[in-house]
């Protein structure tokens, strides 16, 4: 196990996860308000982000959330990925917007 | 009473994304019995206390979700009539032959109009439940190994056209209101609990833009006990937990809900009240009431119980 320095680019916040980690449970543990956790099993996409740089260990992950196009350009889901150095990414799923703005407006059923 | 028609929800088919790590999750920490295995590499389960061979089957896919749900009917006759009903209310509705699935008769399938398959069937092979049918012994180690539910007890779906779905299933084959939570205008409902026995309910759906949608498969435990029981299972286990132990307002059952390691909720359960056909009046709740309808001692509206399905 070693540990890496997730950055998201759009906040800037760094975060550290361990290598037998996923990603979303490690920016899970930053403790910050409105990190959506969801099913963490690689089913409901709204941990999906885009790695822009750095390595990874993938799990299998839902192709009606991750098309073969999204996993070429490193889109792909935080919940299904352990990094193997540290990585740079910027969210693009559910999450954007909690983690970018803070709030989540509240609506039934989406 | 008297049960005829569609007696109880009799299988799932769910897909998950690693075989292998579904079946060790629903072996060894839910703590189904695996019955078998078939060509297709699809695994069988039932729950220690089911009699029928299998109630809940893993099938490896690209990705997470439901196949079908299915319910088990009287005997072959009540099949044969519920399958012309169907075809007369205009569903099309699909026979796929016995053997089909391990140790299952022939099944009647439809798609319903929030985009799930339903499947009704009367025959599957009974295995028994390990405890013997000449004085039976009260447990077996299958009772006690993992969570250990007692049945396959309902399903939450997710679709559009809540209101078709209430009128085919109340209709055709045979349910009844429950419980619904209303739109906020109040002139329909977003969500419906029906049944089809006394059992507060058997199946549920809510509206949703995308069909074909899991919210939950839900497992059956008999005590509170066994829920917080459950809760100490997932945790030992790292299973990522939604909601919960907390008492749903809705069927006053007490609940927690978490996901497999392909992300399907399941939910283990255990109480409600015992409804009976002739309560004609559904229970209702307001839209804007809905989180206590949800998790009854905080009264919250989990966002995630809105939104992330499978
Ligand atoms: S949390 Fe559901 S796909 Fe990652």
């Amino acid at each position: 196990m070693s540990a890496f320095q997730i950055r998201i680019i759009e906040t800037g916040e760094c975060f550290p996860c361990d290598s037998d980690q996923s990603v979303l449970e490690g920016m899970v543990k930053l403790g910050k308000r409105g990190i959506p956790a969801g099913c963490r099993g690689g089913a409901c996409g709204v941990c999906k982000v885009e790695v822009v740089s750095g390595s990874l260990e993938r799990k299998v992950m839902s192709r009606s959330h991750v098309s073969e196009e999204d996993e070429k350009n490193g889109r792909v889901l935080a919940c299904r990925i352990s990094p193997s150095s540290d990585l740079e990414l910027r969210v693009i799923g559910g999450m954007k917007r909690s983690v970018c703005k803070q709030e989540s407006e509240k609506s039934f059923l989406k | 009473m008297a049960m005829t028609g569609v007696l109880r929800p009799g299988h799932a088919q769910i897909r998950v994304l690693d075989l292998e790590e579904g079946v060790r999750h629903y072996r060894d920490i839910l703590g189904l019995v695996e019955t078998g295995r078939d060509a297709q590499g699809r695994v069988y389960f039932k729950c220690w206390d089911e009699r029928d061979h299998n109630s809940f089957i893993l099938r490896q896919a690209d990705c997470a979700g439901l196949d079908f749900f299915g319910f088990k009917v009287l005997d072959t006759a009540t099949l044969n009539k519920l399958d012309a009903d169907l075809q007369a209310y205009g569903v099309k509705t699909e026979r796929i032959p016995a053997g089909d699935m391990l140790e299952t008769g022939e099944r009647v399938r439809f798609e319903i109009p929030s985009g799930h398959l339903i499947e009704l069937y009367a025959e599957k092979t009974s295995v028994g439940n390990g405890c013997g049918l000449v004085n039976p012994v009260a447990w077996t180690a299958d009772s006690e190994r993992g969570i250990a539910p007692v049945r396959l007890d309902h399903a939450l779906l997710y679709g559009p056209n809540v209101a078709a779905v209430q009128k085919l299933f109340t209709e055709v084959l045979g349910f009844y209101l429950v419980e619904r939570v209303l739109t906020p205008d109040g002139a329909g409902n977003v969500a419906i609990w029906l049944s089809c026995g006394h059992k507060v309910h058997d199946i549920a759906f809510a509206e949703y833009p995308e069909p074909g949608k899991l919210h939950h498969c839900s497992f059956l435990l008999e005590t509170w006990e066994e829920v917080l029981r459950a809760g100490d299972i997932m945790s030992v286990n790292k299973t990522p937990v939604d909601i919960g132990p907390t008492r749903h307002g809705v069927t006053r059952g007490c609940t927690i809900y978490a996901w497999d390691p392909s992300g399907n909720r399941f939910e283990t359960f255990m109480g409600g009240y015992q409804p009976y056909p002739d309560y004609k009046e559904a229970l209702t709740w307001t839209f804007d009431n809905f989180g206590q309808g949800l998790d009854y001692p905080q009264r919250k509206l989990h966002e995630t119980f809105l939104t992330v399905v499978s």
